[in-house]
């Protein structure tokens, strides 16, 4: 058996990347989309972020506000979305602002954490309800359906928040990293690695 | 100025262009490759291959952008952005469909060996014979025997990991150590083992990952990332690029000419061989000519058939191998979308690390031995059992810190399989070539006309039941089987249009994969298969091209060529 040191003398000699501390340099990469790219104003990357942090708070690890996961959600309902998903999420967005004015008489960001808290907490009910309603009962944590169509229905806004907000936090490199656990060359694989309750999922 | 005379042409560079540009090249023929796409160089044009999902203007999801400019790769895993790019563009790929079909195809240097599963399985005996025995399109003019030896020949060279299990339904090979399965899968296959009486197995993948390094290939190894698909930096997996293009560069007979599109087999009315191809520069759009004293046709199934089509036509009104009235029928693939899911309890103190580049396989069981359904042939089962990670239902109640907490373990094991299945050889599937609708070249395109049949249709009712049955067998809870669309080519495994066979009069190719109609002119890509097994076929053209390929070089020897 080759030794893991020749081992990496191997990859650096063949592949001309170095290893540091098991972490492959990165390639050059692409640029990343601006905000003023899109459809969306600073204002609802705003309001997006504080209802994402509500959805995903800082604990002892990043929260979604850490990882401006609202701007990455923002960005993939603009490119990724269909138009009619994006309708859904912006007149959401927008409905949800009045729909807390009413019962609060102050706009969104102005509530408490505990207000947040309690009014997220029954928008995510009253979403559950509606797409059970509509027989939606499964839905993944990616913002994309391949099989999207006019036909089939969408679930609630919501559902579209916290799919968006799910997804740009987990793949963010601070949320990959130390909310979960990434070797991004493991170079084996264990098949019966003990677990106890509270070790982290891998990314 | 540079010659335009060689030995032998190959035309493609994907898994067989590359066998046969290495056992051409070996032997000492002068070889050009010719290639329509672009050059990617081994791990240098790997460009997303140390990208982490992070690097990605949309973490790796495709844009309506995307999807407008390739409705026909939007409608699978083929569409994102991580592999943008390398699956061939539908907008300056065009061809119709008279029935859906789903082309996937990598039109750059190494073709789909960049981009393959990597499962790579050997027929088994009785799929040399069951046409034969079943009566259905034409025997094969070869049997296991004579391709047995083949298979320990590319299996040794490009590097297969697996165990050896001792069954007659799927033969042993020359195996590297498996990628191992984990501590559900091997309780399951256990189980498995013990409710069907030997009968069934849940084994090790066999997989085209390389589980030790290989020095004299410079191959590194596997490192457990499972991004195959983005090239790979280590030579983790056999391709075109790691494996056969580098040994047959050493020879020093090899030239690889990319942006080359052949647009036909030169042929010899007095001869009655080739000369040559005529290519056009995917480019400048010049039009050359390239000769050869022998032609290999690999530029994968569909393609290999549209040159043929587009050849000596003022012989053969449909081309060059059409005498027969075969070229373009007879289109197979695996059917596959079908298969079951379920949840498995008990191994909560269990884990893994490590990403495999594959998971297990359930051979053939259907149809085999003293087992008989209301359909003929058979299907295997591909899957993997693993832990739920924050991609879980998130239509479900949940905000905050305990929600986020819970997101950030481990949650419930769960274990899936999705069967694929044999399709017949079938006159009605077929494609032609569609004069009405040009590519960007003025290039005619293919028009495809193929669905499964009420044999293939019969068949995934068992392939369904008999996945959720094992399941539950197996002690999984909760489980659901499933059955989506299954269009032909969406198992991106196209084979026949050009098969082989044993008289001239029902087939387009002889026993040595030679063109009836022009001996000098070898097709040992997918289009030349008789009928489609229900495993992975890639292992299979290796073995094929590298066969035909000695066959070439001994009978050029012979000056019977």
């Amino acid at each position: 058996m080759m030794q893991r040191r020749d081992l990496l003398k191997m990859i650096m000699a063949t592949t001309g990347v170095a290893m540091v501390g098991g972490n492959a340099l990165a390639y050059e990469l692409k640029s990343k989309v601006p905000l003023t790219d899109t459809v969306f104003k600073s204002d609802d990357l705003l309001l997006f972020n504080e209802i994402a942090e509500v959805i995903l708070p800082r604990t002892n690890t990043p929260g979604a506000k850490d990882v401006n996961a609202g701007l990455m959600a923002l960005i993939i309902a603009n490119d990724c979305y269909t138009s009619r998903e994006r309708d859904t999420l912006v007149k959401g967005l927008h409905s949800l602002n009045k729909n807390v004015e009413k019962s609060y008489g102050s706009p969104y960001l102005l509530l408490s954490s505990i207000e947040k808290t309690e009014f997220i907490n029954q928008l995510d009910a009253a979403a559950k309800d509606y797409n059970h309603q509509q027989n939606i009962y499964y839905l993944s944590n990616t913002p994309y359906d391949r099989e999207s169509s006019d036909e089939k229905p969408l679930p609630h806004y919501f559902t579209l928040i916290k799919q968006l907000t799910l997804f740009s936090f987990f793949t963010s490199k601070e949320a990959a990293t130390q909310v979960l656990r990434y070797e991004a060359v493991p170079g084996k694989y264990n098949g019966e690695l003990d677990y106890k309750k509270g070790d982290r999922a891998w990314f | 100025m540079a010659t335009n005379e060689y030995d032998a042409i190959v035309v493609g560079s994907g898994i067989s262009g590359g066998w046969a540009a290495k056992e051409l090249a070996e032997k000492g023929l002068k070889v050009l490759m010719l290639e329509r796409g672009r050059n990617i160089e081994h791990i240098k044009d790997y460009t997303n291959a140390m990208h982490e999902t992070w690097d990605y203007p949309h973490r790796g999801l495709p844009t309506q952008q995307m999807k407008a400019d390739n409705p026909k790769l939007a409608r699978e895993y083929t569409l994102n952005e991580m592999t943008s790019g390398m699956w061939a563009n539908d907008k300056e790929h065009p061809y119709t469909e008279v029935k859906r079909f789903d082309w996937f195809r990598g039109y750059h240097l190494g073709g789909r060996s960049l981009l393959w599963g990597r499962q790579s399985y050997r027929w088994n005996a009785e799929d040399f014979t069951a046409n034969l025995k079943d009566g259905i399109a034409v025997d094969w003019p070869i049997r296991y025997s004579d391709i047995a030896p083949w298979y320990d020949y590319v299996e040794k060279f490009a590097g297969i990991a697996g165990t050896q299990e001792g069954l007659d339904v799927l033969p042993d090979g020359q195996f590297l150590p498996p990628v191992p399965l984990n501590v559900v899968e091997k309780d399951v296959a256990k189980r498995i083992e013990k409710v069907y009486k030997g009968m069934r197995h849940l084994i090790h993948s066999r997989t085209a990952n390389i589980t030790q390094p290989m020095p004299e290939q410079n191959r590194v190894g596997c490192q457990y990332r499972n991004k195959c698909w983005l090239g790979c930096p280590f030579g983790g997996y056999f391709s075109t690029q790691s494996s056969t293009l580098p040994v047959a560069m050493k020879t020093g007979n090899l030239t690889v000419r990319p942006f080359s599109i052949v647009t036909k087999v030169l042929y010899d009315k007095n001869t009655k061989k080739a000369t040559g191809v005529e290519v056009l520069d995917a480019e400048t759009n010049l039009t050359y000519e390239f000769t050869s004293k022998i032609i290999f046709l690999n530029a994968s199934t569909l393609n290999s058939t549209w040159i043929m089509m587009n050849s000596a036509t003022d012989v053969w009104d449909k081309g060059l191998g059409s005498s027969s009235g075969e070229l373009g029928h007879n289109v197979m693939d695996h059917h596959l979308a079908v298969g079951a899911h379920g949840s498995i309890e008990g191994f909560e103190d269990k884990y893994y690390s490590g990403k495999r580049p594959c998971g297990f396989y359930i051979p053939r069981f259907r149809n085999w031995g003293k087992d008989k359904r209301d359909y003929i042939r058979g299907f295997g089962y591909q899957g993997s059992a693993s832990r739920s990670s924050w991609q879980q239902n998130v239509a479900e109640l949940g905000i905050g810190a305990d929600f986020k907490n819970a997101l950030a373990e481990p949650g419930s094991w769960n274990i899936g399989m999705g069967g694929f299945g044999e399709i017949l050889a079938d006159h009605r599937n077929k494609v032609t070539l569609d004069k009405s609708v040009k590519d960007k070249w003025g290039l005619p395109v293919l028009s495809m006309d193929a669905e499964l049949q009420a044999n293939e249709l019969r068949m995934r009712k068992d392939m369904k039941q008999d996945a959720v049955e094992i399941l539950e067998a197996a002690g999984a809870k909760n489980v659901q089987g499933w059955d989506g669309a299954s269009p032909i080519g969406k198992g991106i495994h196209e084979m026949g249009t050009a098969r082989m066979g044993r008289d001239p009069k029902t087939s387009v190719l002889n026993k040595h994969n030679q063109i009836w109609d022009a001996p000098n002119v070898f097709v040992t890509d997918g289009a030349c298969m008789t009928s489609a097994s229900c495993v992975n076929p890639s292992l299979t053209y290796m073995a094929l091209t590298a066969r035909a390929a000695h066959y070439a070089v001994e009978e050029l020897n012979k000056r019977n060529l």
